[in-house]
């Protein structure tokens, strides 16, 4: 007789646990053209918004007449600063501890700036009416440039503060300045930097660019007056925090608030804060007391809601002439537009940009940050990263290999020599994070070899040899990067917004047939949590992963959280599903050891079940303690079988890779072909691995945009050049390389279940590989650093400066 | 404004309605049929979320008016499973794959697949880039997707889906 049982293994496989490659339960609906996007809800009696924008990016409001567009039939109601006066709400507060216009009042700071909000019976009447409000400008001296914010007679900003010695983050030193921010050893610094061997100085600009998710911004706002209750549909990353700004900035009282973030169409850090948009749907709703939407077009979104970048680094490093790194400095210009709308956790308006030591063994370092106004849009989101991480990256990235150029090293060479060492680890930077893993010479050694690294530069050698010799105009790069992130945000010591420490949930719900729900704080945007986080509570409690449901973005329903950027959605909330997991399997536990007559600690727990030591065929699997949780739980205990988890991490999590890219670039046309891009990444646990390997992609070919070609570009005069797929490039298919991805794994030993975050890391590694790519072929002949985006025609300029063209 | 009657076909059912003559074909069939699968990502024609077939060609259907497409054969996402509730090949593709993660895209992009695989039966990975250039994604970085429409070419010609080799 053959044994039918199944063993432990296939019980196991069965699960859909953490580490297999799980189909997504979301795309049953997303093929079908059935998920349900905000601008896909449809209420009775719905009104449609939209603006009337600025066209200039300064200038003062001498008059606005409203007559024309309230004229219009079909026009319900028309919004100034005015109208929103009457409810306090023509000004807002930022999430960085500034005030914002909700619409223009008195004058405007940047182009494309919401100066009045018309609502209509639909969408093309709301359109045609922005059109007709007249707004009569006096325009005035604008400035786009950070770096001249603070020259004694730059144009004043912001009226409303020009005379405030202080701000949200301590003392300010010109009427454009927003903060001073620092870290790091001064002193310290200072001194190694002055008995240096080798020094290096570049300033290394991280352009304005822009998230454009596939979808933009959105919300519907529906206030019922008899209840005196708010529902807001709404595109939110983060929609608990929605819910506690929209109380505390409209008075309704959080509970009669009801936000919902359904399915979303990417966020990448655009979806994070809290736009005029919001505000004035939700006023427009309380004044007509109908349903009112709001959705941005593709212009407005790239032009208003939320830039990433625009940090304007002044780095140097200081190294001993046998290459070992001995200090960073870097100063650095944020430019934040016109209001500090920064998405960062509040003590830190620099984020955690001081992580740009990357992931180097420097004995000391200092940063110190200045954040200064200009006439360009707010915003300053981690597009894709944990808050300035890929600043940071990109910074300290570039500069090693400059670094290593100038010692006359190669740049892999170089990393290896300074890499921070396994032994280290936990390794306390000269900044003061403690990094809580890591085995990097063993990622950058798989990465060389995987690649033959050896083998391309001697290509790269004999190609610039018959370069040299007129054979070929045809350069080759070699771009090699090792990041280190800070992700999972983070530590209630370390991390608030607007006070609420930055801890995440998890509530599961098992019911009595061993199906379940679980319900967290974050908000997948295309990150497949329903699937992923069900693969946790398959393996931590040993039901199905397809019994188990995951729900997110109901604040009604789901337990308070901060939401899904910053890669925190795993480092906190996955660890809050795995510890609300293990209360779950305690209570199970001691049901079982009544249920079998044993003490607790004569179970043991076998993949999903407890069974009795040393008697494997007396248990009790899970499912059946489900169902016992509803009817025999042992005297004195409370029936059911539930637990919430509020996770405050211990620490961040620090995920890593090595990343190498192989460029050829034409120097007569500038045009640059990625021949081959290998990326190694070590997120610790992998609890899905098709869903990281998708993510990593997806980085990737974000990453390639920024490096190769995004930038929102303004011109002097302040108009946005660049607010259209016309001219803000997003690669397609055929410029898109082929990603080749790799791995190895290395645990977060303060993570329940060792997992550390991926989403950010192929941006954040990405972009430097990329540019230190292009940088490379130029690098034999005497260039040291060329800017970013290296778009076709930077790059024919670069070749143009060398004197490649004569 | 006075409304113009139109016609049309759309996943199989005849249509008839009113409409304004300005109004876009996919503001048409998203508010006024329901069908909120085409999705709007850029306003401009560049991104290809709004991706229906009309007449058997690829058509983003913010670009043309809802009257211009009187008399015409329509096939949005909503028309592509079978009425039993079978997964077309390319949605089966998109899912096998992970052609996919925020979804905003995916109706568009499968809508163009179908039209270029109706085009040609087995294409090149390049003829696939080249083919769904006119369709943006922001989160895949398209090597899924290209797969996907491999393994659903594949199925449709009823030979052997291999992956290519990494």
């Amino acid at each position: 007789m053959t044994d039918q049982t199944p063993t432990s293994a296939q019980r196991a496989e069965a699960l859909q646990g953490m580490g297999c490659k799980r189909k997504r339960v979301e795309d049953i609906r997303f093929v079908q053209g059935k998920g349900n996007y905000v601008d896909d809800l449809k209420l009775p009696g719905m009104l449609y918004g939209d603006f009337t924008r600025s066209p200039h990016a300064h200038a003062r409001i001498k008059k606005i007449d409203i007559a024309k567009a309230a004229a219009v039939p079909g026009v319900v109601a028309v919004l100034t600063a005015e109208t929103l006066k009457t409810v306090n709400l023509a000004w807002m507060p930022t999430l960085a501890g500034d005030v914002q216009m909700v619409l223009a009042d008195g004058k405007v700071l940047f182009q494309n700036q919401e100066v009045a909000f018309v609502i209509a019976e639909d969408r093309y009447i709301a359109a045609d009416a922005a059109d007709l409000v007249e707004v009569e400008y006096e325009a005035l001296p604008v400035n786009v440039d950070p770096l001249k914010a603070m020259a004694p007679d730059a144009p004043v900003i912001r009226d409303d503060i020009k005379d405030k010695a202080e701000g949200a983050h301590g003392e300010r030193k010109h009427y454009n300045h927003v903060f001073n921010w620092q870290a790091g050893d001064k002193a310290a610094t200072d001194a190694a930097f002055a008995k240096a061997e080798v020094k290096i100085k570049e300033l290394i600009v991280y352009p304005r660019v822009h998230p454009c998710p596939l979808e933009t911004c959105q919300c519907v706002a529906s206030f019922d007056k008899v209840k005196g209750e708010l529902t807001l549909w709404g595109t939110f990353q983060a929609p608990h925090v929605i819910r506690t700004v929209g109380a505390l900035i409209s008075k309704i009282p959080e509970h009669k608030i009801h936000v919902i973030a359904p399915d979303i169409g990417g966020g990448f850090g655009n979806k994070v804060g809290a736009y005029s948009g919001y505000i004035c749907a939700i006023v427009a709703s309380i004044v007509t007391g109908r349903p009112v939407k709001w959705t941005e077009d593709r212009i407005e979104n790239l032009s208003t809601t939320a830039f990433a970048r625009d940090f304007h680094m002044d780095m140097e490093i200081a190294s001993t002439k046998d290459g070992k790194v001995t200090a960073l400095r870097c100063y650095t210009i944020a430019d934040h537009g016109a209001f500090d709308a920064c998405a960062n956790a509040s003590k830190w308006p620099a984020g955690l940009f001081s992580i740009i030591t990357g992931s180097y063994d420097f004995p000391s370092a200092h940063v110190s940050v200045d954040g200064v106004y200009t006439n360009k849009a707010p915003g300053g989101v981690a597009y894709r990263c944990s808050f300035r991480v890929t600043e940071a990256a990109y910074c300290i990235e570039r500069a090693m290999d400059i670094m290593a150029q100038k010692l006359g090293m190669d740049p892999a060479e170089f990393r290896m020599k300074n890499l921070i060492r396994r032994e280290q680890f936990p390794y306390t930077s000269a900044m003061g994070w403690q990094y809580d893993s890591g085995d990097y010479h063993t990622a950058m050694t798989k990465a060389m070899e995987s690649v033959n690294y050896k083998k391309l530069r001697e290509e790269q050698k004999a190609k610039q040899a018959a370069f040299k010799r007129g054979e070929t105009r045809e350069l080759m790069g070699i771009g090699v990067a090792f990041f280190t992130e800070i992700v999972g945000a983070g530590p209630s010591r370390n991390c608030d917004i607007l006070g609420i420490a930055m801890f995440d949930s998890a509530e599961i719900r098992i019911h009595p047939t061993g199906t379940g729900i679980c319900r967290l704080g974050t908000k997948s945007q295309g990150q497949g949590h329903e699937t992923t986080y069900a693969q946790i509570i398959a393996t931590e409690l040993g039901l199905a992963a397809d019994n188990i449901i995951v729900e997110e973005g109901n604040t009604d329903t789901a337990p308070y959280g901060l939401g899904t950027y910053g890669s925190r959605s795993t480092p906190v909330s996955g660890a809050a599903t795995a510890m609300a997991c293990r209360k779950i399997k305690a209570k199970a536990q001691m049901i079982a050891a009544y249920m079998l007559e044993v003490h607790d600690d004569d179970l043991e727990w076998d993949v999903d079940r407890f069974r009795v030591k040393g008697n494997p065929e007396r248990f009790k699997t899970m499912t059946e303690l489900a169902w016992a949780a509803y009817h025999e739980v042992p005297p004195g205990m409370e029936p059911g079988l539930e637990a919430v988890n509020y996770y405050d991490p211990p620490n961040f999590t620090f995920p890593f890779g090595a990343y190498i890219c192989v460029v050829d670039v034409d120097v007569d046309t500038g045009m640059t072909k990625i021949r081959r891009f290998y990326a190694l990444d070590d997120c610790g646990t992998r609890i899905n691995p098709m869903i990281i390997e998708g993510q990593v992609h997806g980085g990737l070919t974000e990453a390639f945009g920024i490096a190769m070609g995004q930038e929102i570009h303004y011109d002097p005069e302040g108009n946005v050049t660049t607010a259209s797929f016309l001219d803000y490039f997003l690669p397609t298919a055929v410029e898109t390389p082929k990603w080749e991805t790799d791995w190895t794994t290395t645990p977060s030993p303060h993570h329940p279940i060792g997992a550390k975050g991926v989403g950010e890391s192929p941006n954040v590694g990405g972009v430097p590989c990329f540019s230190n790519a292009v940088n490379d072929a130029f690098k034999f002949l005497g260039s040291t650093h060329i800017q970013m985006p290296h778009d076709h025609w930077r790059t024919w300029a670069a070749a143009e400066t060398l004197g490649l063209h004569h | 404004m006075s409304k113009l009657q139109v016609s049309m076909t759309v996943n199989g059912k005849t249509i008839e309605a009113l409409v304004e003559p300005r109004t876009l074909l996919i503001h048409f069939l998203r508010e006024q049929l329901n069908l909120t699968g085409p999705h709007i990502g850029c306003d401009t024609s560049h991104c290809g979320a709004c991706t229906v077939d009309l007449d058997g060609k690829s058509v983003k259907s913010c670009t043309m008016f809802a009257v211009q497409a009187n008399g015409a054969d329509i096939r949005t996402i909503e028309g592509m499973a079978s009425a039993d509730g079978t997964l077309h090949a390319l949605q089966e593709g998109f899912r096998e794959m992970h052609g996919l993660q925020c979804g905003f895209c995916t109706p568009g992009m499968i809508m163009r697949a179908y039209r270029l695989l109706q085009e040609n039966k087995s294409p090149t990975e390049d003829e696939i880039r080249f083919g769904i250039a006119g369709n943006l994604c922001r989160c895949t970085g398209y090597q899924n997707i290209v797969k996907a429409i491999q393994y659903a070419a594949a199925k449709i010609n009823g030979v052997p889906f291999r992956e290519a080799a990494e």
